[in-house]
């Protein structure tokens, strides 16, 4: 099973709901931070680190010899990653997407794969559990290359071997949040009950829905702000999974680098019962589940 | 004129909080949300919108499917695997698709349509601290870096027709696309942080992004008082690696009861609260960083 913890909003509990999951999860497990830009969740599963590597992305080389500059590589070439002066032909690699068309549109074979860095990707153990994240480059744009990477490089060391994954995912709505949660089977929505938690949910919900896997929705801060969230999820039809109180020193547990089923050990049958809920949620839509066969 | 980006790397830290309020201690000014993706700060100053503009940005691959006799080259070509086949008909996943047209240029039969994409909405807008250029990214779209450089164009563009000479932007999270579009070029950066192991560790993420980009920033520790100890390794860092702190923020319940309110925090709290002072000072540190910036 893959459960992705995701949210609209930054800075809802994504990864202090990740981080419990792991905690009390009671069955092999993989923990996989894919918030590559802004990755939290090593700083609180505190793995010990056994391979990072380089991760790259093909853009093309030039062999000024063989080019007669024909364009038709800048002409295909929709990111505006290559431009031909006529005499020169200058590619920028920062904005090539990694398509790869150039190379092969060449009737010259006068491009070839070269590499940007698009980040690293580290491998780990946290306790029984393996853990994997990625970290992007600073001046890198493009994050969902690099979590594609992330993905593909457990999928090798994992082989058919069949754990649970939990990812945390980056906040927002658009291609980056999309990637992280698109092949999940359950994908939990933390929010908080606040006019800015609510809004952020709606998008999220809306960006999501298409994707198919089923959505439960975790309210944190629970006791801050309005009853809002609540009545928009039971209008959706959206289950509420759990609430998690809202007090000062559950916040300062966190900014201690505390998991919080450590911190208050209170709530560990609170986190216990999400991680059943998600299991529950995601079996009982996996008979409707597409058979997606991707290329 | 002058242009200011609030970021954060991490989300929750208190950006648009921050911002709303410095929308209305600043004076003369153009606010701008660039959090494009999930834009908040309209909930705190209520924009009636004057125009509204469609994004249109790329194209999307579309198989059509009387001309396609299933060869399959496309989904061999892709490298977004974007291309699938369903009982041998092959169609493209939208959501994967990132409009590269090798799947258009190599079908032999041109069976593959490539129509522009229709990302999202922009807005000029009035608010009652000024104009706002704001923008709505469709929920799972891309190209949000192509929508933050148009806005922030609009932006100048309505800053010098009107006689501004400040643009004071909302940033998106994270260190990727949207933030480098959010940032290139500008004039300064305000980076909100929070004393929290994740706050000071993508702090130094995205004060490294402002370094690369040769970007002057400013650094607020917000909700400073939650943990002292981090509060002090966050200062220590900044005085060492060379950031400005322009101010200390303490935690209050207040960000959430002014928010149900739908008021910046400087208009929901009494003018001796400790937060609306600390909220002052900041400002006006960044306003004299600015004007130092301009002697120089």
């Amino acid at each position: 099973m893959i459960v992705s913890v995701a949210s609209g909003k930054g800075g809802t509990g994504k990864t202090t709901v990740a981080a419990a999951l792991a905690s009390v999860w009671n069955a092999p497990l993989d923990a996989m931070d894919l918030d590559v830009e802004a990755p939290n969740l090593h700083l609180f599963l505190n793995p010990k680190i056994k391979d990072c590597r380089i991760a790259n992305i093909e853009i093309p080389v030039v062999d000024e010899a063989r080019c007669t500059h024909c364009r038709m590589c800048s002409e295909l070439c929709q990111f505006k990653a290559i431009s031909d002066l006529g005499r020169i032909l200058l590619i920028f690699p920062e904005m090539c997407h990694g398509c790869g068309g150039c190379i092969t549109v060449c009737p010259e074979k006068a491009l070839k794969p070269g590499t940007r860095e698009l980040g690293e990707i580290c491998w780990g153990h946290a306790g029984e559990q393996d853990f994997f994240m990625g970290r992007l480059r600073i001046g890198e744009a493009m994050s969902p290359p690099l979590m594609r990477e992330v993905k593909s490089y457990r999928k090798k060391l994992r082989g058919r071997e069949d754990r649970d994954l939990i990812i945390d995912a980056p906040p927002g709505t658009s291609c980056p949040a999309i990637n992280a949660v698109m092949d999940s089977d359950v994908i939990c929505l933390v929010t908080e009950p606040t006019p800015f938690g609510l809004y952020d949910l709606k998008l999220a919900v809306e960006a999501f829905r298409p994707l198919g896997p089923p959505m439960g929705v975790v309210v944190n801060r629970d006791g801050i702000g309005n009853d809002a969230v609540l009545d928009f999820c039971s209008q959706e039809g959206l289950p509420v999974l759990t609430k998690i109180p809202f007090s000062r020193r559950l916040a300062e547990a966190y900014s201690d680098g505390r998991v919080i089923t450590q911190a208050a050990p209170e709530l560990t049958p609170l986190f216990k019962d999400l991680a059943e809920k998600l299991r529950q949620l995601s079996r009982a839509s996996s008979p409707a589940k597409e058979a997606t066969s991707h290329a | 004129m002058h242009e200011i980006v609030i970021i954060s790397g991490k989300g929750g830290t208190g950006k648009t909080s921050l911002m709303g309020a410095f929308a209305h201690l600043a004076l003369n000014l153009i606010v701008c949300d660039l959090d494009v993706d999930a834009p908040d700060l309209h909930m705190l100053l209520h924009p009636e919108n004057e125009t509204s503009e469609d994004f249109f940005s790329g194209h999307e691959a579309i198989i059509e499917e009387e001309n396609c006799t299933g060869c399959g080259l496309c989904a061999d070509l892709c490298r977004f695997n974007a291309i699938y086949s369903k009982a041998g008909v092959f169609s493209v996943n939208p959501l994967k698709c990132e409009g590269c047209k090798v799947c258009v240029t190599f079908c032999p039969e041109k069976a593959i349509a490539f129509p522009e994409r229709h990302c999202g909405k922009w807005y000029i807008a009035s608010t009652r601290f000024g104009p706002m250029v704001h923008a709505k990214l469709f929920p799972g779209a891309e190209n949000s870096g192509k929508l933050v450089a148009l806005l922030r164009q609009k932006a100048r563009e309505l800053a010098q027709s009107r006689g501004m000479n400040l643009i004071l932007c909302d940033g998106p999270p994270g260190i990727g696309c949207p933030v480098i579009s959010s940032l290139t070029g500008t004039g300064t950066a305000v980076l909100i942080t929070e004393p929290t192991p994740s706050g000071i560790h993508d702090l130094k993420r995205v004060a490294e992004l402002c370094r690369h980009f040769k970007i002057p920033a400013a650094v607020i520790i917000n909700k400073s008082d939650l943990n002292p100890r981090v509060a002090g390794d966050i200062k220590t860092w900044c005085l060492a690696d060379g950031w400005v702190i322009a101010g200390e923020i303490p935690y209050d319940m207040a960000v959430t009861e002014a928010m149900v309110n739908g008021q910046v925090l400087t208009e929901y709290l009494p003018s001796n609260s400790l937060m609306r002072i600390a909220i002052q000072d900041a400002w006006k540190r960044i306003e004299s960083m600015i004007q130092a910036q301009r002697a120089a």
